[in-house]
């Protein structure tokens, strides 16, 4: 485990390559350079993986050092690596998905001109999240956060050129600094509390030190949830993730699906011991997971471009993974984020492979009947649909009932009944999705039609895999059968201090079977509801979405125009802070500050020539200069 | 008595005999004023020049071999008087300090420097 | 601390023997076989520099204890500090070479003697961290100008570099006056001219002799020129534009060095009871240095007298944590020598490479658009340069911390801000140089200049700075365990 290193340095490398020399190689050879990077970093995870399970599963945590970044006193930071099963788990995902993502980017991004600028982003933005999954203190924690912040913001600008798409870029940035705001106030605090950084130093003095509810650790726990309110994009900060898809769909799918945007999700999961320290926050990540899940699925009942569709959804998905760590089931969240990032990422990729056909058409009014052209597409992203809305026995089904199944143990009967909604809604999103793309009349204009065209290869391929994926991901954690959760059993350790404190899982109540089969059947048969009433709606009767939208005009007008959250925030707080920022700008800045650094600048510069003046270049003058310099301090030595 | 006075004496007549020997030839010797003779230096050189003239370094190079010569022998001397005491520590010693001084004279030897033309 | 006294010890100076020997044995190999063998110049110079380099290091005790070895009849100490500074010197040396192996070839002066001098340069300024007595000390000052000042004007076929040789000549020889008589009168007052004696002497006697401050002011004006500080720095910016781009990369880091070096050695060692005397003078021409240093830079259109000027500013930092002394001060001055030398050799590596045949691309105007062509080069030179400004995460932000927060320490808030208003000032013109490099386009495509002075070795050489600027700025902790095993032998 001392080469951890290796995983994140490999894509490292590779972002060093490409970003360097990327505009002089072959383009193949940029891709081949981006992609071996990510698949040797996937080899060495799993060799990773290979060694971590020979131990025991007490004995499954390492922390290779590898120096000492700053100590000043007795505050000290290592940069080191925390390597468990939680930890292994992401780093499988980001490599793994990662690794098909880059594949599938060859042929995405095949005649983009920014193509090796593609690459080393991509490159870098893995290595950052890497840095981000296996640090084992905060603070390093905290520097691969901001650099997948940062690559975020260069990949949804990627194509600058467009106003909306930079727009977009300033949006997530921004929106996102304010969660770092709060998580960097939750890392001083945690500092100032316990005197160090690192994860486990943290929670073996948090619990010897505070009791259960202590303010200081809701404290702690809440503002570091701020962050990943920010990355995960969850209510109120969640309105940058839907713009972010002006970014090219392979990065929507790498980093707004499947991996940064679980970020806060890990986080969570990580610090467990301090939530499950802190009812107060527990409750309120439940809350906000939740009230996301829902809020955002009702959105994506009524958009219309097949990427913020998409995006809405991974806003509920993640929702559901947050309202799993809340009510105590951190290996549910863990697992639900593993499954997401196998479906989302899959229909992501599809949707990239329909827009790549249409040549970039995005509105799904403008689709349909694409079945038949794009088969290949079209079977990968049906599966994809199936794993999202949770129908047995795709992936889905087992991690989101697992979510819901322990939202009703812990006691939360709103929470489970909402989630049990939002899981209908998000049926009947998908499938409308489905009907509208691939089903009925082509409603494409007569030129695009003309272009339509099955994916290539590289494309294809990784489609193939993660659909194979979105299947079988879930077979890991069978519930109610004897060894069945073989995910749960694996991740188990990490979170036995939190489940502890909890008092989950006691031992002695455990659930009935029956009452676990009959939860199953009841989300089954939502989600076929969901499914169905989308046939209804928009294949048997296509009028009939129309009828409804006129009947409750009010209600979709809400929803279409997303509840005007977005107008909201532009009138409350980004026009007022313009307007402050203009005012301090005009008057401030450019008549105080400019005028004082300018000046300094200026009167420097002639100053500067004055003195220069002094070196004539002749050496008597010098010799002058050596020998006035000469009196001048052996008189003022002799004179004191 | 004082201990430095044999120095002060010593003094006086160095000065003295150096004085006496400069007056002496100004009385004694044959005086032919002309321009050359009345230069500071007789080295080949005249001293007041045209700064951008080009002018030989070779006068210099053999004044520098000489020198270091010059110092070897400062050097040699002390030791021939002490040689028996200083033993062989002191004949390697100074058969390390010819050698090096050879390098030195091989080196310019072979980098032409004692080639006149 | 354990003191260790024997007369004649070869060990103690076994890495300067090794310098000695291959410098002679690289002026043998080409009066004997003429240029046949040229290439083995360079290899056996840079074999020499490793050997030392290797001795340094392996020398009993080096870096462990704290056992201060004195031979020669007192006239030569062993101890951390000076085999530190020895180090420096050899990796500032060491990089050189390899960074002048082309340019050699290019300006078709691939002769011995440049290896030569280099290497014996290297002695004077080893001689110079070891000496232990002022009149060795001085020598060894001898040694290393007299060598620079050839070097200075090796490339003789150029104007320029005559000029800074016979200004640097005849400067320098002025300054060693100074010195010389200094320590006469040191060794007038004090009746020897062995450090540690004088100390003694000084701790019995008392200070306040007039002639003694007089020696120790003639001390400072010498030592002041040699590290070049303001008003005794005039030298420096034509002698540094003057002499070989490779030749000025290595005056600015390693004889400066050495000088303070010798400086710090007499001062802290023998001197400490007149610190009442000097503290108001260093003072002084701490903040001019700092000032003058920086803010002619500004101005400068040509980057070798631009970091010239530079230079003079960061033997100013120096002199600011010369003064706040102790055990903190004492550490960043060799923290900083350190990466001082790597920071500004390295940059000089770029300014070789991209300078052309006879020196004739060294405007700054003339780095537009080197960032697109050289893209490794431009991401190197900014790195040197973000170092020289001291911006994290180099080795430069790390030492002027440790020094300003030495000053503080002691007492010295104004010198400290003052230090901090001057890096910012600097700050300016290290940036246009990357500016220029990323952000301005030249007018043909083919005003770019070319690679001319690129090879391997100078590869090997932007690499090597590279890590250790990077290293010293993100792994100070390791280095500082090291140089303060340094300085505590004579604390």
């Amino acid at each position: 485990m001392e080469t951890a290193w290796v995983i994140p340095a490999l894509p490292f490398a590779g972002f060093l390559i490409n970003g360097l020399w990327g505009r002089r190689l072959p383009k193949k050879f940029v891709g081949w350079i981006a992609c071996g990077a990510m698949g040797l970093a996937f080899l060495a995870a799993s060799r990773l993986l290979w060694i971590l399970l020979q131990e025991t599963p007490t004995g499954r945590f390492w922390e290779p050092v590898y120096y000492t970044w700053i100590r000043a006193g007795d505050f000290q930071v290592d940069v080191s690596f925390l390597i468990d099963p939680l930890s292994m788990v992401m780093i499988l995902v980001v490599t793994g998905v990662g690794f098909l993502i880059h594949v599938y980017s060859i042929g995405y991004m095949h005649e983009d001109p920014g193509y090796p600028r593609y690459f080393a982003y991509l490159n870098l933005f893995a290595s950052a999240m890497l840095l981000l999954v296996m640090a084992n203190n905060l603070l390093v924690m905290f520097v691969g956060w901001e650099g997948v912040g940062l690559c975020s913001y260069l990949l949804i600008g990627f194509w600058y050129e467009k106003q909306s798409a930079s727009d977009a870029g300033k949006k997530a940035f921004i929106v996102n600094r304010i969660g770092d705001f709060g998580f960097l106030l939750g890392i001083f605090l945690t500092f100032w509390t316990f005197g160090s950084l690192n994860f486990r130093e943290i929670f073996e003095a948090a619990l010897v030190r505070f009791p259960t509810g202590d303010a200081v650790v809701v404290g702690i726990t809440l503002l570091l949830f701020v962050g990943a309110m920010g990355k995960s994009a969850q209510i109120p900060l969640y309105v940058w993730l839907p713009d972010a898809m002006e970014g090219p769909t392979p990065v929507s799918a790498l980093i707004h699906a499947a991996t940064m945007v679980t970020a806060g999700v890990y986080m969570v999961a990580r610090c467990s011991v301090l939530y499950a320290l802190a009812p107060f926050s527990m409750g309120f990540v439940a809350m906000i997971g939740c009230t996301t899940a829902v809020f955002a699925a009702s959105i994506g009942l009524v958009q219309n471009d097949i990427k913020r569709v998409l995006a809405y959804s991974t806003v509920s998905q993640l929702g559901y993974m947050f309202l799993g760590c809340g009510v105590g089931a951190f290996v549910a969240g863990i697992f639900h984020l593993m499954t997401h990032a196998f479906f989302k990422a899959l229909l992501f990729l599809g949707a990239g492979s329909v827009i790549h056909a249409l040549s970039g058409e995005q509105d799904i009014q403008r689709m349909g009947g694409l079945r038949s052209k794009l088969p290949v597409t079209f079977a990968t992203f049906v599966m994809g649909s199936l794993a999202i809305a949770g129908i047995f026995p795709f992936a889905g089904f087992f991690s989101k009932d697992e979510i819901l199944f322990e939202t009703l143990m812990s006691g939360h009967w709103v929470l489970y009944g909402l989630a049990l909604g939002g899981a209908g809604l998000t049926a009947f999103y998908m499938f409308r999705l489905v009907f509208l793309t691939f089903f009925g009349e082509s409603r494409m204009d007569p030129h695009a039609a003309h272009h339509v065209h099955e994916a290539p290869r590289t494309m294809a391929v990784p489609l193939m895999i993660l659909a194979a994926l979105s299947l079988t991901g879930g077979w890991v954690q069978i519930p109610g059968i004897e060894g069945g959760r073989v995910f749960g059993a694996f991740l188990d350790p990490v979170f036995h201090e939190a489940s502890q404190l909890l008092g989950h899982h006691g031992g002695a109540t455990h659930p009935p079977l029956w009452l676990e089969g009959a939860l199953m059947g009841v989300s089954v048969a939502v989600a076929l509801a969901g499914i169905f009433l989308a046939y209804g709606w928009y294949m048997k009767d296509p009028q009939r979405p129309v009828r409804a939208a006129q009947k409750f005009a009010r209600a979709y007008r809400w929803l279409f125009h997303k509840y005007y959250v977005d107008e909201f925030y532009q009138a409350t707080v980004v026009n007022p802070l313009k307007q402050a920022a203009e005012s301090t700008h005009q008057w401030v800045d450019r008549r105080f500050i400019d005028g004082a650094v300018d000046g300094t600048g200026s009167a420097f510069r002639s100053l500067s020539a004055v003195v220069r003046r002094i070196q004539t270049g002749l050496v008597h003058h010098y010799a002058l200069s050596v020998l006035a310099g000469a009196c001048v301090l052996l008189l003022f030595v002799l004179a004191l | 008595m004082n201990p430095y006075v044999p120095v002060l004496i010593m003094l006086f007549l160095a000065a003295a005999t150096a004085a006496g020997m400069i007056a002496a030839t100004t009385w004694i010797g044959p005086k032919k004023k002309f321009a050359d003779k009345m230069e500071p230096f007789e080295c080949g050189e005249s001293p007041i020049v045209n700064p951008k003239q080009r002018f030989s370094v070779k006068f210099y190079l053999v004044a520098l071999f000489f020198v270091i010569f010059d110092i070897e022998t400062v050097f040699v001397y002390p030791w021939a008087v002490l040689f028996r005491e200083l033993n062989w520590f002191g004949f390697v010693e100074m058969m390390i300090f010819i050698f090096i001084l050879a390098v030195g004279l091989i080196y310019v030897w072979r980098r032409g420097a004692l080639e006149w033309d | 601390m354990e003191q260790v006294m024997s007369s004649i010890s070869l060990s103690a100076i076994a890495p300067e023997l090794v310098l000695v020997a291959c410098g002679l044995i690289v002026l043998m190999i080409q009066a004997v076989f003429g240029s046949r063998f040229r290439d083995s110049f360079a290899y056996v110079s840079l074999l020499g520099i490793g050997g030392a380099a290797f001795l340094v290091l392996t020398s009993p005790g080096a870096f462990e204890s704290k056992i201060v070895e004195y031979s020669f009849c007192d006239m030569w100490v062993v101890d951390n500090f000076s085999r530190f500074f020895k180090l420096i010197f050899l990796i500032g040396t060491g990089l050189t070479l390899l960074i002048s192996l082309r340019y050699l070839d290019n300006e078709a002066m691939q002769h011995s003697e440049y290896y030569a001098l280099m290497l014996l340069c290297t002695v004077g300024m080893m001689v110079m961290a070891s000496a232990a007595e002022l009149i060795t000390i001085f020598l060894g000052v001898e040694l290393m100008s007299i060598s620079l000042y050839a070097l200075a004007g090796y490339t003789r076929s150029r104007m320029m570099s005559n000029e800074a040789a016979i200004k640097y000549f005849i400067l320098g020889s002025f300054a060693s006056g100074f010195l010389i008589y200094g320590i006469a009168l040191i060794y007038g007052t004090t009746g020897t001219s062995q450090i540690p004696a004088i100390a003694r002497y000084l701790a019995q006697a008392g200070a306040g002799a007039a002639v003694l401050v007089m020696g120790m002011a003639l001390l400072i004006i010498g030592f002041g020129f040699k590290t070049a500080s303001v008003p005794f720095h005039m030298w420096a910016p034509d002698v540094y534009e003057g002499a070989p781009a490779p030749v000025t990369g290595f005056m600015s880091a390693g004889p400066k060095a050495a000088a303070f070096a010798a400086f710090v050695r007499i001062f802290m060692e023998a001197l400490p009871t007149l610190q009442t005397d000097w503290i108001m003078v260093i003072w002084l021409i701490a903040v001019l240095t700092m000032t003058v240093g920086n803010i002619i830079a500004l101005v400068q259109e040509n980057i070798k007298r631009m970091l010239a000027y530079s230079s003079i500013a960061h033997a100013g930092y120096v002199l600011v944590a010369f003064l706040a002394a102790g055990e903190l001060g004492l550490t960043s001055i060799l923290y900083y020598m350190l990466a001082y030398t790597f920071m500004n050799i390295g940059a000089f590596a770029v300014i070789t490479m991209l300078a052309g045949a006879g020196e004739t691309r060294v405007k700054v105007e003339d780095y537009r658009g080197v960032g697109y062509k050289h893209p490794v080069a431009a991401l190197a030179m900014s790195l040197f340069l973000f170092s020289l400004a001291g911006i994290p995460p180099t080795g430069g932000f790390m030492g002027k911390f440790y020094i300003f927060s030495a000053a503080v320490k002691q007492g010295y808030i104004w010198l400290a801000i003052i230090g901090v208003l001057n890096s910012v000032v600097s700050v300016y013109y290290y940036l246009r140089v990357t500016v220029a490099m990323y952000m301005q386009a030249p007018e043909k495509d083919e005003d770019v200049p070319a690679a001319s002075a690129l090879s391997p070795a100078l590869v090997v050489a932007i690499f090597i700075s590279a890590y250790g600027v990077l290293s010293l700025g993100l792994f100070p902790s390791t280095y500082v365990a090291m140089v303060k095993e340094s300085f505590l032998s004579f604390l």
